[in-house]
C-alpha cells in the first residue's frame, strides 16, 4: 500500500481512505440506477434513431481514460516517495489523457446532435443515453478539476510529500471514475448496441 | 438553539455576558458536533411543530362529512407537505442529530471523522427545509398555478409531468428534497467513517454501544438507497425542464419506474428512521431495569440482518401496481422475513426487563409504550405483506394507521425518551419529571384515540389522502373520535415545549452521571466540554462506565 508504513502509524490518517470509499458507496449507488434504466429502456425506443445505427465505439477516450489510472497511480506514487516533480509531471500525463478523453465524449454528443439529430427529448435512447454518459462525464471533470490543482500546487512547490495521502485519495476517487467507465462502457456500447 | 451551556465559552469571557450576535455567531460557525447535534435535533422538533399543526389543520377537515375548513387544492398541499417535512426534515435530522452529539461520545472520540463536512451537511439539509417551505411564496412561479407542493409525499409519476403540474410546486419539492439528501449523505458518510476509525482504546466492535450499532447500519445503508432518490429526482427534473422521457408513457417510459426508485430508497428509509429508535430503547431500557442488555450479540445480528433484508421489500408498497406473481411472491415473503429479526429484539427488550428492577421514570416510560405501540405497528404490518389483503386495504385508512403507528408510535416515542434520557447531559439540567409524566399519558391517551380508529375507518373503506366524504359512508363517528384525540396530543406536546424552556433555566441540576448508567458519554461532564473527556477512557466490556464504577466487579469476565 505504501512505500513508507510509518506513515500510517496513526489510525485516524486511513479516515480519508474510509471517508472516500464511503463517498464511493454513495456514488456506485447513483450510478447503479441511471445504468438500470439504461438497461430496462433497451430496445424500447419508439422511433429511431437507435443505438447500433449511430454509436460508435470510444476506442481513443476509453484507451486514455483507462491508461490515465496507470499516470495517476504512479504520480501518488511519486509524491509518496518524495518526488515532487516526478508526481506533478505524472498528474499532468493524467489530466490531459482525462482532457482527451472529455473532448472525444463532446465530439461523439456533437455528432450525434448535429448529424443524427438526436437529443436527449428524441427518444428513450437519448433520454437514457445523455444522463449516463453526462453522469460519468461530469464525474471526470470533477475529477480533471481536482488533478489540475494538484498539478497547479506541484508546479508552485505548494504540493509536498506530506500532501502524499491526499493525492493518493484524489487518486482513488479517479480509479472510480475509470472503473464506472468499464460499466458505462459495456452496458451501452455493448450490451445496448 | 438557545441552550446556554457553561463550557461552551471560553474561560476568558465566561464572566462577561456576551452580545447576542457573537453568540449566534458562535453556532453558526460551529463544527463541533455536540453544537450541530444539537441544532439538528431543535430543528427537527421546529418542523415537527410545523407539520403537525399541517396535520392538525387536516383532521379538522375530516373530523365530519361534507366540511369545508379549507379548499381542496390546500388540502392536497397540507397532507404533502406534512409527509415530506416529517420524514425529511423531522426523522431524519433528528436521528442523525443524536447519531452526531452522541456517537463521538460513546465510542471515546474527540469529533467526528470530518467536521467540517458534518457542519455542511447540517446547513445544506436547513437550506433544503426552508427551500421547501419557500414554496408557499415561490411555489406560483411565472405560471401562477399552484402553490407549495401538492403531489403526495412520495410524488409518484405521472403526477409530476409538467402536463399535470405546471408551474413550479413540484419542482420546489423535487430540489429540496435532493438538497436536504445531500447532506444526509454526506452525514451518513462522516458516521461509517467516525466509527470504523475513530473508536477509543478498547472499544472493539463487539463492546460498542447498540446506539452505535445501529447508527453504523442506517449511515451504510443511507449511502446505497438515498443516492438512488437524488438520481430518480436527477430524472424527474430532467423530464420536466429537457423534455425526457424517463417517466413520460406517451413516447415508451414508464411511470412504474420512478415507484421502483422512489420506494427502493422509501422503504429502507423507514428503518432508517426506526432503527435509531430500537437503539434508544437498547440503551435506555438497560439503564431503568438495572440490567445488562439480554442479547447484545441477538440485538446487533438482528439490527444488520434489518439493514440487509430492508433493502429487498419496497415493493410491497406496489402490490396494486400488478407486479405479476412472482415478484409479489417474493417481496411478500421478504416483507415477512424483515419481521423476524424485528420480533427478535422485543424478545431481548422483554428479556432485559424481565427480573430486572424496574424504575419508571419519564424515559422508560415512553420505551415502554414504544414497545406495546410498535408491537401493533409490526402486526399490522404482517397483515399487510399478505398481498390480498394489501390489494384489500392498499391507500386506505389502515395503512395510515399502520405507519403512524410505526413513525409516531414509535420512533416520535422513542425520540421523546431519548430526549428525556439524554437532556441532563446535553444541557446539565434534568427535565421535569412532573410536566414529563403529564407529557407521557397525554401523548399516549391522544396518539392511541386517533390513530387506533384510524384502522376502522381503514377497513370500513375509507381511502387516504381524500379532501371530505360523504355522510352515508359510517365513517362520521370514527372520523371524529381520531380527530378528537389531535387536541390530546397538541396539550401533550405544549407540555413538552413548556417542561423544556423551563427546565433550561430552572431544572434541578443533573451530575455528570444522573441515571447511573454505563455508556461512555456518562463518563464526562455535563455538558461535555469542547474536547469530550480529558483522558480517552479504557473500554473494557459493553459497560465501560460500570467498570470504571465498580473495579472490584468488571464486566469483562462475564461477557
Amino acid at each position: 500500500m505504501s512505500a513508507q508504513p510509518a506513515a500510517l502509524a496513526q489510525p485516524h490518517d486511513l479516515k480519508g481512505r474510509v471517508g472516500i470509499i464511503a463517498l464511493i458507496i454513495a456514488e456506485l449507488s447513483l450510478f447503479g440506477v441511471f445504468v438500470v434504466a439504461y438497461l430496462f429502456y433497451i430496445g424500447k425506443s419508439l422511433n429511431g434513431p437507435y443505438p447500433r445505427d449511430v454509436l460508435d465505439l470510444p476506442v481513443v477516450g476509453t484507451i486514455c481514460l483507462l491508461s490515465s489510472s496507470i499516470s495517476v497511480a504512479l504520480g501518488a506514487r511519486a509524491l509518496r516517495q518524495g518526488h515532487v516533480r516526478r508526481s506533478g509531471a505524472w498528474l499532468f500525463v493524467t489530466v490531459a489523457l482525462g482532457a482527451i478523453f472529455l473532448a472525444a465524449t463532446a465530439n461523439e454528443w456533437y455528432g450525434l446532435i448535429y448529424r443524427h439529430g438526436l437529443t436527449i427529448g428524441t427518444n428513450l435512447f437519448g433520454t437514457t443515453f445523455y444522463p449516463l454518459v453526462g453522469l460519468h462525464a461530469t464525474h471526470v471533470a470533477v475529477g480533471l478539476l481536482m488533478l489540475s490543482l494538484c498539478c497547479v500546487f506541484a508546479w508552485t512547490g505548494a504540493l509536498r510529500p506530506v500532501h502524499g495521502e491526499r493525492v493518493e485519495i484524489v487518486s482513488w476517487y479517479w480509479h472510480f471514475v475509470d472503473g464506472i467507465w468499464v460499466v458505462v462502457f459495456t452496458v451501452v456500447y455493448v450490451i445496448g448496441r | 438553539m438557545s441552550v446556554p451551556s457553561p463550557t461552551m465559552t471560553t474561560p476568558d469571557t465566561a464572566g462577561t455576558p456576551r452580545a447576542l450576535v457573537d453568540h449566534l455567531h458562535d453556532w453558526v460557525v460551529t463544527v463541533d458536533h455536540k453544537r450541530l447535534g444539537i441544532m439538528y435535533v431543535v430543528t427537527g422538533l421546529v418542523f415537527f411543530v410545523i407539520a403537525g399543526l399541517e396535520a392538525a389543520v387536516m383532521r379538522i377537515q375530516l373530523a365530519w362529512s361534507g366540511l369545508h375548513v379549507v379548499p381542496p387544492e390546500t388540502f392536497n398541499r397540507l397532507f404533502t407537505m406534512h409527509g415530506t417535512t416529517m420524514v425529511f426534515l423531522v426523522g431524519i435530522p433528528i436521528v442523525f442529530g443524536f447519531g452526531n452529539y452522541l456517537v463521538p461520545l460513546m465510542i471515546g472520540a474527540r469529533d467526528l471523522a470530518f467536521p467540517r463536512l458534518n457542519a455542511f451537511g447540517f446547513w445544506v439539509l436547513v437550506f433544503g427545509g426552508l427551500l421547501l417551505h419557500f414554496s408557499v411564496i415561490g411555489g406560483d412561479g411565472l405560471y401562477g398555478a399552484g402553490s407549495a407542493p401538492a403531489v403526495g409525499w412520495f410524488a409518484y409519476a405521472p403526477l409530476t409531468s409538467k402536463a399535470f403540474t405546471p408551474g413550479n410546486a413540484t419542482d420546489y419539492w423535487n430540489l429540496a428534497v435532493f438538497v436536504t439528501g445531500i447532506g444526509t449523505i454526506a452525514t451518513a458518510v462522516n458516521l461509517v467513517t467516525t466509527t470504523l476509525i475513530m473508536r477509543g482504546p478498547g472499544m472493539t466492535f463487539g463492546r460498542l454501544p447498540i446506539f452505535v450499532w445501529v447508527m453504523l447500519t442506517v449511515s451504510g445503508m443511507t449511502l446505497m438507497i438515498l443516492p438512488p432518490l437524488s438520481a430518480a429526482q436527477i430524472m424527474l427534473v430532467l423530464d420536466r425542464y429537457l423534455g425526457a422521457h424517463y417517466f413520460d408513457t406517451q413516447a415508451g417510459g414508464s411511470a412504474v419506474m420512478w415507484q421502483h426508485f422512489f420506494w427502493f430508497f422509501g422503504h429502507p428509509e423507514v428503518y432508517v428512521l426506526m432503527l435509531p429508535g430500537f437503539g434508544f430503547v437498547s440503551e435506555i431500557i438497560p439503564v431503568f431495569s438495572r440490567k445488562v442488555l439480554f442479547g447484545y450479540p441477538m440485538i446487533v445480528a438482528a439490527t444488520v440482518s434489518i439493514g440487509l433484508v430492508g433493502l429487498s421489500t419496497w415493493a410491497h408498497h406496489m402490490f396494486v401496481v400488478g407486479l405479476g406473481g412472482p415478484v409479489t411472491t417474493f417481496f411478500a415473503l421478504s416483507t415477512m422475513l424483515i419481521a423476524v429479526p424485528t420480533g427478535m429484539k422485543i424478545f431481548n427488550w422483554l428479556g432485559t426487563m424481565y427480573g430486572g428492577k424496574l424504575i419508571f421514570r419519564t424515559p422508560m416510560l415512553f420505551s415502554c409504550a414504544f414497545l406495546f405501540q410498535f408491537l401493533v405497528a409490526g402486526l399490522t404490518g404482517i397483515m399487510l405483506s399478505v398481498a390480498p389483503f394489501d390489494w384489500q386495504l392498499s391507500d386506505s385508512y389502515f395503512v395510515v394507521a399502520h405507519f403512524h403507528f410505526v413513525l409516531f408510535g414509535g420512533l416520535l416515542f422513542t425520540i421523546f425518551g431519548a430526549v428525556y434520557y439524554w437532556f441532563p447531559k446535553v444541557t446539565g439540567r434534568m427535565l421535569s419529571e412532573r410536566l414529563g409524566r403529564w407529557h407521557f399519558w397525554l401523548l399516549v391517551i391522544g396518539f392511541n384515540i386517533t390513530f387506533i380508529t384510524m384502522h376502522v375507518q381503514g377497513i370500513l373503506g375509507m381511502p387516504r389522502r381524500i379532501y371530505t366524504y360523504q355522510p352515508d359512508r359510517g365513517w362520521e363517528i370514527w372520523n371524529f373520535i381520531t380527530t378528537l384525540g389531535v387536541p390530546v396530543q397538541a396539550i401533550a406536546v405544549l407540555i413538552f415545549v413548556a417542561n423544556v424552556l423551563l427546565s433550561l433555566r430552572r431544572g434541578e441540576r443533573a451530575g455528570d452521571d444522573p441515571w447511573d448508567a454505563w455508556t461512555l458519554e456518562w463518563a464526562t461532564t455535563s455538558p461535555p466540554p469542547d474536547y469530550n473527556f480529558e483522558t480517552i477512557p479504557v473500554t473494557t466490556s459493553r459497560r465501560p462506565l460500570w467498570d470504571l464504577k465498580h473495579p472490584d466487579d468488571p464486566d469483562g469476565p462475564h461477557e
